[in-house]
């Protein structure tokens, strides 16, 4: 009874606040507005903005190792969380019968495994940065610490279910999918949609001036 | 008249602070991951290891605004009474890290994994500062001076005449002064004016040796602007509009931004939309009009200077600015022995003393700290000789090297080219 609660009308009502409060949230980014730039542009804003999109998903040249920290964790992380969730096998069979009406083919058992090892390493090894830099300890907030618990025991739960594949597992991992979806647009997981949009503006303001940012 | 608000009120920056936050700075807020790299890009924090000086931890005040005030959880959690307000107590402890740790050089802002313009973040919370009254003595005074005297310095047409009779003395010739429909109109910073004067007679021998139409205004001559540093639209605007209506009044084609990093952003970046309105002339930096002479033949130099040198990328001009080239293609028609700083270019670490840290006397100790990466710099490139294209950051640098002992000289690019100048005939003028 209480799989089918979180797999019926818990997991409903978080995909529609979930989905509700994204667009909010993007609203109330976007109704605030920019003022035109009346400064005569060297180059374009747009082709600015396209290059800043892609260009900060790597370190600035020559930057220093404590990035190099953050892009090998970060990347660990979100690129394992992104096959775990898009192509294993149970996820791909969700997919299909819950969400989207079709599925693909998914990865081997052996690269679920590696991805799922990947996600979690780069997940504590972040968080555990979070905790014991001082940069990071001042700058952390609930909302940093609460998102990494929840989307670690989202994995967990993950883990669980997939080694034992008890129903009350099952359940357990879908109950903390439902809380991250609803959790989400109320925290900085935001930063997955509004990333586009920050690293757009500031392309844009800098392409304009003729500088590659 | 603008005026430099110096009684505290913090009610009031809290309101000129939510005015601040476009969708720029919500998109800003909302991306950050709080990963902390920023830090890793700012000298302050490097040269210091206080984390506070992290440059998204400088907007603090700014994000706890938006967060309390304009997301969905803040909002419900004010219902509920969680969280707090901004105080007074926050203003007065964060003017440290809005000014005194800042130089608005945007390095921050080109590594932020997200994309995040940290620098322009830490610009619109000094607007909340200056109008709340919560910022340094010493921008306050040179603010001050700006409107009413017409220079941060306190200097007085008076005196830069006194430095163009020198310029014409040495040079032999006429510097031409409000003169209706020249082609270009020259401004000057407060610090070349007294500390660089030699600026002026370069320009003079460049542009009679490249047969340029220019004048220098005997009612806007300062391209400093303590509105930008200070943070107050209000006082940017009022600065930036004499230079305006001196430049529209003798009808010239372009204004020429000097070897000053803050009057750039000013002047070409910011004036427009301060004045809410297009100019009616082109505004160029002096590093641009002079390389643009050099692509067209009418910068002729002759002879090298053989010293090993190098180039400090002024911040606002280079980083914030765009003018990135046009130093280097300059220096290469004279300087064979150039070589590159580690870090150059876009990348290079500020001089320390941008964003009205040279007037604000709190901040001193600090800037001299952070000049460590500079000197490290200049150590890993082994010259005794640095150019650069800002007064501000050769002034600042020059202290630093003394307190240092440390035996760089530093130059101005356009002393530098005029040094080199090939005698020649003077042009026909017009371009």
């Amino acid at each position: 009874m209480f799989l089918e609660f979180v797999e019926g009308p818990l997991w409903y009502a978080s995909v529609a606040i979930f989905a509700v409060g994204v667009v909010i949230r993007l609203y109330e980014i976007l109704a605030r507005g920019v003022k035109p730039d009346l400064a005569p542009p060297r180059a374009g804003g747009t082709a600015g903005a396209l290059r800043t999109l892609v260009s900060r998903s790597w370190t600035a040249k020559g930057f220093s190792s404590g990035a190099l920290f953050h892009l090998v964790a970060g990347y660990m992380f979100h690129l394992g969380l992104f096959v775990l969730l898009l192509f294993a096998a149970p996820h791909v069979v969700f997919i299909e019968a819950r969400i989207l009406g079709f599925g693909w083919t998914p990865a081997p058992h052996w690269v679920f495994i590696v991805a799922a090892d990947l996600a979690f390493a780069g997940l504590i090894l972040l968080w555990l940065r979070r905790v014991m830099h001082p940069v990071l300890r001042r700058i952390s907030t609930f909302d940093d610490h609460a998102a990494a618990w929840l989307t670690f025991s989202v994995m967990f739960t993950g883990c669980m279910a997939l080694l034992l594949s008890h129903d009350s597992l099952r359940a357990l991992h879908m109950l903390s999918v439902c809380l991250l979806l609803i959790y989400f647009p109320f925290s900085r997981l935001m930063h997955a949609f509004t990333f586009v949009l920050s690293r757009g503006y500031t392309g844009a303001a800098m392409g304009r001036k003729g500088v590659q940012a | 008249m603008a005026k430099v608000v110096t009684e505290h009120d913090y009610a009031r920056g809290v309101a000129v602070l939510r005015e601040q936050i476009d969708a720029r700075v919500a998109a800003y807020l909302s991306s950050c991951v709080g990963c902390g790299l920023c830090a890793e890009a700012c000298l302050f924090y490097t040269e210091t290891g206080d984390a506070r000086y992290t440059p998204i931890y400088k907007v603090e005040p700014m994000r706890r605004l938006w967060q309390r005030e304009q997301t969905l959880a803040g909002r419900i959690g004010k219902a509920l009474g969680f969280g707090r307000d901004l105080t007074a107590d926050d203003f007065a402890a964060w003017q440290e890290m809005t000014y005194n740790s800042c130089t608005l050089c945007g390095r921050c802002s080109m590594v932020c994994p997200v994309g995040n313009d940290i620098a322009y973040m830490i610009r619109k919370q000094r607007e909340a500062f200056a109008a709340a009254g919560y910022t340094p003595d010493g921008l306050q005074t040179a603010a001050t001076r700006a409107l009413e005297i017409g220079s941060p310095m306190g200097v007085t047409w008076k005196a830069l005449a006194a430095q163009i009779g020198h310029a014409e003395k040495a040079t032999g010739l006429k510097i031409p002064v409000d003169v209706q429909g020249a082609d270009y109109l020259a401004l000057f910073s407060s610090m070349e004016i007294m500390n660089f004067p030699e600026y002026i007679a370069a320009l003079a021998r460049i542009f009679a040796a490249a047969g340029v139409s220019w004048t220098v205004s005997s009612q806007a001559f300062e391209a400093t602007n303590s509105g930008i540093q200070i943070g107050s639209s209000e006082i940017a605007r009022e600065l930036v509009g004499r230079v305006v209506d001196a430049a529209e009044g003798l009808g010239v084609k372009y204004v020429i931004s000097p070897e000053c990093g803050h009057a750039y952003t000013a002047i070409r970046w910011d004036g427009p939309n301060l004045i809410g309105r297009p100019y009616a002339f082109e505004v160029v930096h002096i590093l641009e009009l002079l390389d643009q002479l050099r692509r067209d033949g009418r910068l002729q130099t002759e002879g090298f200077d053989e010293r090993k040198l190098t180039f400090h990328d002024p911040c606002q001009i280079v980083r914030r600015g765009g003018v990135e080239q046009p130093p280097r293609d300059l220096l290469a028609m004279v300087a064979p022995n150039f070589e590159e700083m580690p870090d150059h270019g876009k990348m290079n670490w500020c001089c320390g003393g941008g964003g009205g840290l040279s007037a604000n006397e709190e901040a001193y100790d600090l800037r001299t700290t952070v000049f460590k990466v500079k000197k490290r710099q200049l150590e890993a490139v082994g010259v005794e000789t640095m150019i650069t294209a800002c007064a501000n950051c050769r002034i600042v640098m020059e202290e630093a090297l003394e307190h240092y002992a440390m035996p760089v000289v530093i130059e101005g690019v356009t002393e530098l080219i005029a040094a080199h100048l090939k005698p020649q005939p003077p042009a026909p003028t017009g371009d």
